[in-house]
């Protein structure tokens, strides 16, 4: 078992016809991802990347048998669309979009939670479990199948910790980026739970930034509940307070939310952080050894 | 998204909330007829800057006659005002609000905000108003009341706790009630990610008043906040960060030499990161995006360069979904395109980077390019020494 993605994942994508929705859509599937359809209102019974297109999720339910969602619809739409996911009975959504407002996102989470649903996003890259299936934007290929689990806020940074534990050849067992939004719809705690669970994954790989504690609150859960080596890396430790470094979710405003505070927390509760990007890999090697 | 005060409080009297009878002057020529208009005797004059901290730094001042308004007014307006939360260089004063003079008995404190740990909207109240809650937080904080929201709902019991927190008496306490329900209700209605009201007085009659008003929108909510959208006023910003903006390319200034060019907040703050590492000092911080095309890759430059300290510019591109190989042609175009005079050094990583690695070695002199992070950011520590 790896999280999030297995064999028998099968997908449906709302936002499907888009120019993002074809793009990663066609590499998901080349990736070897089961895709079973997608949803853009208006075009349902046409087919597309010679799979059929649905008006509704709940249309797309009744005759594709989908367990998951992956969403790119535009940000003033998403909200609307994890719902209507969230409502035909979907458990897994992955909402890739970038720039949903936060106040829709504090009413959505409260519902999918209701609701035992798994979000992860908005504003990510997705979750990959290499060899086996991808629902995202991260490139296949860097990935090698293998026993690391990363968690990340961030994409392209995420990707260098994946290439760092391929280019040492540890692999990865799933990959997850959840999002660099003040109220992402999975914490990095969520998918600790699932990781410390997994037979397949041996270490885990923790990228944070600074702006926010849910590093903080990482470091107190990895304290009490996991048991598998963690190694951390935190960025921004040179970002200025008060500037908001990109994501929504990385800025440090009244005196919270360092990158320092955040560094030492996690030393104390047993977590090896990299002193600096580079190191990531082989931080998480000398830990497996 | 921030407003000024003046901005705040217009929202906040749409809102029936109770602000000061106040006017904005932007020219000397207004201050006599907006003085007349507000009536009375003594004034307050306070200068408009996205900062906090005017009052210790002489930016809001009490005037007994027009003249002292017109006097403050002729000394601050298109001047620019430093405080401590404002860089070196100051925020622009675009405008000054002139307002009547408030008679305080007690400065209160209340914010709402989004809190990230509790997923809710939170409200924080203080019976210590007029200074950093912070510190009030870290000294007294039995002098804090903290209730996180239930979606838009607040209860009886939260609102009771706030009231007795702030030592309100009765009358005081209804007011307050009112001030939450409605603060609450605009915090959703114009999807808000701040709203501060510091301080929040009781006047000598007893009354409470909101005496100041700093609120931020959500930029991503702009969309359907057109009206809000529209208050922006680009004066209190970096001129480059602006101009980035346009492009959608996040750009925030910082104070050393080595430009830096990367796709992805995440990475870009390693990057910085990662040269701080090396003894070396970044410039800024500028993603330039998922799909980095030619366009923003030479627009991107234009902006790093616009900054006289940098002397050397460092790309870190990690191709995910975008090609190294394109990405490459959109460098070289753009620094044939811009004239850069300075060393460029590119490091490039994933989709297609071999290939990206080499059509910039086959190109300008100016370009180093290398294939690893390290040793792209110790070459351009050294080359800004």
């Amino acid at each position: 078992m790896s999280i999030l993605i297995d064999k028998d994942t099968r997908v449906l994508v709302q936002g499907f016809t888009g120019s993002q929705g074809t793009l990663h859509s066609s590499q998901s599937i080349e990736y070897g991802t089961n895709i079973v359809g997608g949803v853009t209102p208006g075009k349902g019974g046409t087919s597309h990347l010679d799979l059929p297109v649905f008006n509704s999720v709940n249309e797309a339910v009744e005759q594709v048998q989908p367990n998951a969602s992956l969403i790119f619809v535009p940000a003033p739409f998403c909200k609307g669309a994890i719902l209507e996911a969230a409502e035909a009975g979907i458990k897994f959504i992955v909402c890739i979009t970038e720039g949903v407002p936060t106040l829709d996102m504090l009413e959505v989470k409260k519902i999918v939670d209701a609701l035992g649903i798994t979000l992860i996003g908005p504003n990510c890259p997705g979750v990959i479990t290499p060899g086996v299936g991808k629902m995202g934007i991260m490139p296949g290929e860097i990935h090698l199948p293998g026993r690391v689990g990363i968690i990340s806020r961030s994409g392209t940074l995420t990707y260098e910790a994946v290439k760092q534990t391929t280019d040492l050849g540890l692999g990865q067992s799933s990959c997850v980026g959840i999002g660099g939004d003040p109220i992402p719809g999975s914490s990095f705690i969520d998918i600790l739970e699932l990781f410390e669970a997994d037979d397949q994954t041996d270490a885990i790989v923790m990228v944070g930034e600074i702006g926010g504690s849910a590093e903080e609150e990482a470091a107190e859960f990895i304290s009490q509940n996991v048991t598998k080596p963690v190694v951390s890396y935190i960025a921004g430790q040179t970002a200025p307070p008060g500037k908001r470094m990109g994501h929504a979710g990385a800025i440090i405003s009244g005196g919270k939310g360092t990158a320092e505070d955040k560094i030492k927390k996690l030393n104390e509760s047993g977590v090896v952080v990299a002193k600096n990007l580079l190191e990531i890999g082989s931080t998480i090697k000398s830990l497996m050894s | 998204m921030n407003l000024h005060e003046y901005q705040g409080k217009e929202i906040f009297a749409k809102y029936d909330l109770p602000v000061s009878k106040g006017k904005v002057v932007t020219s000397l020529d207004e201050v006599e007829q907006a003085c007349t208009d507000i009536g009375g005797s003594r004034w307050v004059a306070k200068a408009q800057v996205h900062a906090g901290g005017r009052g210790k730094s002489g930016g809001v001042a009490l005037c007994d006659t027009i003249e002292e308004v017109a006097n403050f007014t002729k000394k601050w307006l298109g001047k620019r005002l430093v405080t401590y939360q404002t860089d070196k260089e100051g925020q622009l004063v675009s405008c000054i609000l002139v307002e009547e003079c408030t008679n305080i008995a007690d400065e209160l404190y209340y914010s709402a905000v989004v809190d990230r740990s509790s997923r809710e909207v939170a409200i924080i109240a203080s019976s210590e108003g007029g200074v950093n809650i912070e510190k009030v937080a870290k000294e007294t904080p039995e002098k804090i009341a903290s209730i996180s929201l239930n979606g838009k709902d607040i209860s009886q019991g939260d609102i009771e706790k706030i009231c007795s927190t702030l030592k309100l008496n009765d009358t005081q306490s209804s007011q307050m009630e009112n001030i939450i329900r409605k603060t609450v209700s605009m915090f959703f209605e114009c999807d808000l990610s701040l709203l501060e009201i510091n301080p929040l007085v009781i006047k000598e009659d007893g009354n409470l008043h909101c005496l100041d008003a700093k609120i931020n929108i959500d930029s991503n909510a702009l969309f359907r906040q057109k009206e809000l959208q529209e208050m922006h006023d680009p004066t209190q910003e970096d001129p480059r960060e602006s101009e980035a903006s346009k492009y959608d390319l996040s750009y925030v200034s910082l104070d050393g030499n080595i430009g830096c060019m990367v796709n992805g907040a995440g990475l870009a703050m390693g990057t910085m990161d990662t040269i701080k590492f090396f003894k070396g000092n970044p410039a800024n911080f500028l993603d330039v995006g998922g799909t980095a095309t030619q366009e923003r890759v030479a627009k991107a430059f234009k902006i790093i360069l616009d900054d006289p300290e940098v002397k050397v510019v460092l790309v870190n591109i990690f191709g995910g979904i975008v090609r190294c190989d394109l990405i490459a042609e959109g460098i070289v175009a753009a620094i044939d395109e811009v004239g850069v005079e300075i060393p460029v050094v590119v490091r490039l990583e994933g989709n297609s980077a071999e290939k990206g690695l080499a059509i910039l070695s086959n190109s300008s002199s100016k370009i180093q390019s290398k294939n690893s992070l390290e040793d792209a950011a110790r070459t351009a520590v050294e080359l800004a020494r």
